[in-house]
């Protein structure tokens, strides 16, 4: 029976990976408005706005949600991650502030003037930034460089973050962001040439992630060693990059043979274990080298108090969830749509 | 600016930013809710076009209060971290339940807004029930967090340590009932009274619009009854305050010697270093009768607290002089608006009193910020009443006079940037006359997806 901290940290992944698979699909919707081109180029920006209206802010909650479980059950890790990794932190919330407000004031602006398209850029240039600051906090608590002494950081406020393997991170989480919305996009389109776009664009950033996800691992040997040791020693390594591989395999094969459905399973899937191999390899660190679930974990009380709430509040959550997206995502709900 | 200023002037722009958000999030949904049921029951339409252009503007305020409001949850660490070090296991329970009260409100506003021609009438007006209640939910949690702010409990402090936390003790703490009742009126009752504002000046212009005349009417109503408890649930709160943080108390009133038979000071200027409240007229007995509901009571006076203890007085006893003075016009209001309707049976319409209520739409805001400066300035010192200084929490983080100038910029944009959108949306008034131009229409034809 693992323990409660362990339940704890599981349910914040659990939270980090819905946010990954849902909010960071809609970071990548933003890409693709920006880099929208060809024929076609409003009707993919119309898709893209269509897609992310009614879910964003839903989606957003997960990030609030595992901050809250971080600061409420590991209070000392979200101490120190705020204080060592301030700035960046900053330009995310920024980053976050401008995205959601530019997208909603386009969206209920009616007027189809300068000032919407201006708001459109605003929307799709911070949902290119925000999940480069994003992965660059993730590289940055993964790296071992943020180190503190009796609870207080003594690494600064740069060195941690300021680092190739930081921002190579930030770019692998762009690329997989960007991957996911095109392959989510595929299904969503209703007409095939738009399809057509989104699958290629699908395609292109495949490999652009396999790409940047050898850079990562390149740079961590300096930049994130206990990870990669974690990555490559670990009995459960191999195991889990053949897994990952597989998916990512799949994926591309199903969007060559346009099998989208089954396309938008293996991507997700494909992230969801990057995701999970990076939280194995971190284990049982919150912060590496100094933070781990143990030492952070806030009383036993709170822990069972907030994972009772987690238990209760699912109940809640997840038939919602269900519901808002059988109404927008089920099968001819786009159909059904006003436009 | 020295760290901890900025640091306490980032946290103030960014509530004192985030709360007219929450709180149209709060009473929005409401109105929508009343319009659309309205709606259905009358077979009115014109309750169903208000129902939907309320719908626009909630969509825009609620996007901007879900942002501001991922930002303060970051802040909290970003600028706290010994803070929440120490609070963190006490009072993150409120926080994590807040967190589902979010994702319901989200998930079922999205439906809400979104949803016009996918769901049936009936769950369109259930989806808004539901986004009403979780947007009062968040209240409630957040509200939660802050009354043990000011009076905490659920957990013992020895020798540097926090032993025996028990986080329910800690939401049960002893202000948290009149804070988020007090919290919630203030919610409908500001809300309401800038909707009214708004439908009131086009009623001034067009005076027969039945569109506005409606409008108008489901805001007052919120508003209006709301404003009349507010100064009720206000009592009840400074009945706590007594109890439990006589320092502030002290503050607000401008009391600056312990005086038995204390009176109550309205307006007026509290020198710190002259040691007296000058300029305010002054109730005998007042005080201690409010206060304490016994005209002989003992009130103690900032001067029995240490020097180093007191918040800054004039800055607390001004705003809180504010606010019930908003408190006041607005209940004056409800007062006139409900006479009228009781005696005519309709709502009165006069340019008189649309003209007031034109005035007072701010007021409900207004009181707002202001109370929550004496709740949060009032407390000062003390981050965690009595337990931490607000000094000891700050962050070692250096030059935070940067992102205190960068968000407040940032707000600065947003705000004017809401407002012209609004502005936009109801400046294109629908002409509705009579009754029968919106009854014939089928369910269809108002937008909705079936019959
Ligand atoms: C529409 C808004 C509104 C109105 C009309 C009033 N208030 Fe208020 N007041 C608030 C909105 C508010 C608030 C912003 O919601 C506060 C800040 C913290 C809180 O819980 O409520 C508050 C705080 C607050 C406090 C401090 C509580 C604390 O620090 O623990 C007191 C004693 C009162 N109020 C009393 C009153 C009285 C006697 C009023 C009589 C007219 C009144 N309020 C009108
Ligand atoms: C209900 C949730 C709230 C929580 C949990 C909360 C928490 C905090 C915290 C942690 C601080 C910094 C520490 C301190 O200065 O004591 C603070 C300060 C402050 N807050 Fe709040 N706050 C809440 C609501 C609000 C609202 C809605 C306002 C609106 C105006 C507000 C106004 C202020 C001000 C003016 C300060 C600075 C006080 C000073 O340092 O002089 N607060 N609050
Ligand atoms: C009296 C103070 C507060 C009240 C009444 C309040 C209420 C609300 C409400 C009703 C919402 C829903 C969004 C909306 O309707 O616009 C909201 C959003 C939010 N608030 Fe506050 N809030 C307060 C202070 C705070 C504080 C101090 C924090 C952070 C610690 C916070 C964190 C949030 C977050 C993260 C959201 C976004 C949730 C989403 O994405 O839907 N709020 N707040």
């Amino acid at each position: 029976m693992p323990s409660i901290e362990i339940w704890l940290a599981g349910a914040m992944m659990a939270g980090l990976t819905l946010y990954v698979l849902l909010g960071g699909a809609d970071f990548g919707g933003g890409v693709w408005d920006l880099l929208a081109s060809g024929p076609r180029k409003s009707a993919q920006r119309e898709l893209i706005a269509e897609a992310i209206g009614p879910i964003w802010e839903a989606n957003h909650v997960w990030l609030i949600l595992v901050i809250v479980l971080l600061f409420t059950c590991f209070p000392s890790a979200f101490a120190a991650i705020s204080t060592a990794l301030h700035i960046p932190l900053v330009l995310v919330l920024m980053g976050i502030v401008l995205r959601g407000s530019a997208f909603t004031f386009r969206t209920y602006d009616d007027g189809a003037d300068e000032v919407q398209r201006r708001w459109g850029r605003l929307f799709s240039i911070t949902s290119l930034i925000t999940p480069v600051l994003l992965g660059v906090v993730v590289g940055a608590i993964s790296s071992g460089r943020i180190q503190s002494k009796d609870g207080v950081v003594t690494t600064g406020f740069v060195h941690s973050w300021l680092t190739p393997f930081s921002f190579a991170v930030g770019f692998f989480a762009l690329a997989l962001f960007a991957f996911l919305a095109a392959v989510y996009l595929t299904v969503e389109a209703q007409d095939d040439a738009l399809r057509e776009d989104f699958r290629r664009r699908a395609l292109v950033t495949a490999v652009l992630v396999g790409v940047l996800a050898l850079v990562v691992f390149l740079f961590s040997a300096q930049g994130a060693p206990e990870i990669r040791r974690g990555l490559s020693a670990s009995f459960w390594a191999w195991p889990l990059q053949i897994a990952t591989a597989l998916a990512a395999i799949s994926a591309i094969g199903c969007l060559w043979r346009r099998k989208f459905q089954l396309a938008r399973l293996a991507a997700a899937a494909q992230v969801a274990l990057i995701l999970w191999g990076w939280a194995a390899a971190m284990f049982p660190h919150l912060v590496v080298p100094d933070l781990t679930l143990q030492n952070a974990a806030a009383p036993e009380v709170t822990l069972r108090l907030v994972l009772l709430a987690l238990l209760a509040g699912s109940l809640l959550l997840f038939p919602s969830f269900y519901y808002l997206f059988r109404v927008f995502k089920g099968s001819g709900a786009t159909n059904a749509g006003s436009h | 600016m020295d760290n901890l200023l900025a640091a306490r002037s980032q946290m103030a722009m960014s509530l004192a930013f985030h709360i007219l958000f929450a709180a149209a999030g709060i009473a929005m949904p409401l109105l929508m809710v009343i319009a659309e049921w309205l709606a259905q029951r009358t077979g009115e339409h014109t309750y169903l076009l208000v129902a939907k252009r309320w719908a626009k503007g909630t969509a825009i305020l609620f996007a901007v209060g879900a942002v501001s409001g991922t930002v303060l949850s970051f802040e909290l660490g970003l600028l706290w971290p010994e803070f929440m070090k120490f609070a963190g296991p006490i009072i993150g329970m409120p926080f994590s339940l807040e967190g589902f009260a979010f994702f319901t409100e989200a998930i079922f506003l999205g439906i809400y807004l979104y949803g016009w021609n996918r769901v049936s009438p009936r769950k369109h007006l259930a989806a808004g029930v539901i986004v009403a209640l979780s947007g009062a939910a968040s209240a409630v949690f957040v509200v939660i967090a802050n009354a043990w702010m000011n009076t905490p409990t659920g957990f013992s402090f020895y020798a540097g340590k926090v032993t025996n936390v028990d986080p329910i003790a800690a939401m049960l703490n002893p202000s948290a009932l009149g804070q988020t009742v007090h919290m919630l009126l203030a919610a409908y009752a500001a809300t309401g009274f800038a909707v009214a504002g708004i439908h009131a000046y086009q009623l001034l212009r067009d005076r027969q619009n039945l569109f506005h005349r409606r409008a108008l009417a489901i805001a007052l109503a919120v508003g209006g009854v709301t404003a009349f408890l507010q100064p009720l649930s206000g009592d009840l709160l400074g009945q706590v305050l007594a109890k439990n943080q006589p320092v502030k108390l002290a503050a607000m009133e401008g009391q600056f010697k312990t005086e038995r038979g204390a009176p109550l000071r309205i307006g007026g200027w509290p020198d710190e270093t002259a040691k007296e409240t000058r300029y305010a007229l002054e109730i005998p007995y007042g005080l201690s009768l409010i206060a304490f509901h016994d005209p002989r009571a003992t009130v103690r006076g900032l001067e029995s607290f240490p020097r180093d203890e007191w918040p800054p007085v004039a800055v607390v006893h001004i705003a809180f002089q504010l606010m019930v003075a908003a408190g006041m016009a607005m209940m004056l209001i409800a007062f006139w608006a409900g006479w009228q309707t009781w005696r005519k049976n309709a709502l009165p319409d006069s340019p008189g009193f649309l003209r007031a209520v034109l005035w007072a739409s701010p007021l409900g805001f207004v009181a707002i910020e202001t109370g929550w400066t004496v709740t949060e300035v009032g407390r000062q010192p003390w981050i965690i009443q009595g337990l931490m200084r607000t000094a000891d929490a700050v962050t070692p983080m250096p030059g935070l006079v940067v992102p205190f100038a960068s968000f407040t910029v940032l707000y600065c944009l947003l705000g004017v940037a809401v407002v012209w959108l609004l502005k936009r949306q109801v400046a294109a008034s629908p002409r509705i006359y009579a009754t029968s131009e919106t009854s014939a229409l089928t369910n269809k034809e108002a937008g909705y997806a079936f019959d």
